[in-house]
């Protein structure tokens, strides 16, 4: 199992470069130290596994380019992304891409129903719109919009917290849509995503 | 005694409320609603973007800057009347009260951000042909006929020019499993023959042109 996504990541990588790294010459380690052996995501590092290959190249170049500039960000992620060349930012995109994702499954149950109906439909009474709309239906992500289907309740609260302290403003709409959610909305539809998945779809 | 007095003390004093609250009810009636407009437009273009120029998310949310607003009107009342399905946007419409309707296609008419780009460009040349005089050996009209010379619609019929090339893809692809549920007298049933009558290849050229078009 560990040989095939081996090769499987290897293969990605191999389309994408015309000199492909092996994935065990990427530096994927000092990624891992923080995010998880299996980079499914440890404390406030986010699971990289399973991600989608464009959001993780526009991820990092955002945190190279200081645009996203929270605070986790800016302590470890701007001097983290700052010397990364474009092979390397792909190569490591498509090794973590590549990866099976686990559903962080850590918020609480009871908010599942709530957040879920958030997810889907939005509150359109009180002007929130369809995180599906743009996210999937099975939160899966496409392209630079992330896969958010597992992800750690922690790190979804929070990053909704920074966009309505206005940072990685150019994130557009993500500010305006954090703004327009409650605390209590917030808490449900990170619980709803935190047990969502686990699969490994197409990118 | 006491209670008579409090009888007689009351309607002084809630005449005073009232007259302090009617004093305010009209103009901030007024101007809630015009911030109930406000609110709404910010909602919609969310998703549509900034300038309602459209997005590109996991569903592809149309352009609807300089949209006829005659199109939106009726498309927002056809998802309320479920003759035209799409599980988001019937939410969407049963969130906005149809008096705000009006307002809000005037607002979106009244945009003019240039086109959401990206769009392949191999076959605009086929395109253009097709958009201006159809394909008569396929049964295909010309949809300038009805789209306009400069593709920027009429009354319901809608403005095509800017459209993302994406959305025009596929909503041509599922065109009479979503619109025209209302029967021949749904404007959009009009283009059920025209959308089977054409190939993917074509229906991309259109797009391909139409989206680049300012």
């Amino acid at each position: 199992m560990n040989l095939s996504r081996t090769m499987l990541a290897a293969l990605a990588v191999s389309f994408v470069t015309t000199a492909p790294l092996l994935a065990d010459e990427l530096p994927v380690a000092n990624c891992t130290w923080c995010h998880g052996t299996s980079a499914q995501g440890f404390s406030v590092a986010p699971r990289l596994a399973g991600q989608r290959l464009d959001y993780l190249i526009d991820q990092l170049r955002s945190f190279a380019a200081h645009r996203r500039d929270d605070f986790l960000a800016a302590k470890y992620m701007w001097s983290a992304a700052a010397h990364l060349d474009s092979p390397n930012e792909r190569d490591l995109a498509a090794h973590f891409s590549a990866l099976p994702p686990n559903a962080a499954a850590d918020g609480d149950s009871a908010l599942v129903a709530e957040g879920k109906a958030i997810y889907e439909n939005g509150v359109p009474d009180e002007n929130i719109v369809a995180c599906q709309a743009c996210h999937g239906p099975e939160a899966q992500g496409v392209r630079e919009i992330p896969r958010l289907g597992g992800l750690a309740y922690n790190y979804l609260s929070d990053r909704l917290a920074a966009w309505t302290q206005g940072y990685d403003a150019s994130a557009a709409p993500m500010p305006k849509v954090a703004r327009s959610l409650s605390p209590s909305q917030v808490a449900a539809v990170a619980s709803y995503l935190s047990f969502v998945g686990g699969e490994s779809s197409a990118k | 005694m006491n209670a008579v007095r409090s009888r007689m003390a009351l309607p002084p004093a809630a005449a005073v409320i009232v007259a302090l609250v009617a004093g305010q009810a009209l103009p901030d009636e007024r101007s809630a609603r015009a911030s109930a407009v406000d609110a709404k437009f910010e909602y919609c273009t969310t998703c549509h973007g900034e300038s309602a120029q459209g997005f590109r998310g996991y569903f592809i949310m149309p352009r609807l800057a300089g949209q006829q607003p005659q199109y939106i009107e009726n498309q927002l009342h056809a998802f309320l009347e479920r003759r035209r399905l799409n599980p988001v946007m019937a939410n969407v419409a049963h969130g906005i009260g149809t008096d705000m309707i009006p307002a809000l296609a005037q607002r979106m008419n009244a945009l003019n951000p240039p086109p959401y780009g990206g769009a392949p460009s191999g076959d605009v040349a086929l395109g253009k042909e097709i958009f201006a005089n159809g394909l008569p050996d396929q049964n295909v009209p010309a949809c300038s006929a009805c789209h306009g010379p400069d593709a920027k619609g009429q009354r319901e019929i809608p403005r095509l020019a800017g459209q993302l090339y994406w959305y025009m893809v596929y909503t041509l692809s599922i065109w009479s499993a979503e619109r025209g549920q209302g029967g021949r007298e749904d404007i959009s049933w009009i283009m059920r023959p025209t959308v089977a009558n054409l190939t993917s290849k074509q229906v991309q050229a259109l797009a391909e042109y139409v989206s680049a078009l300012r």
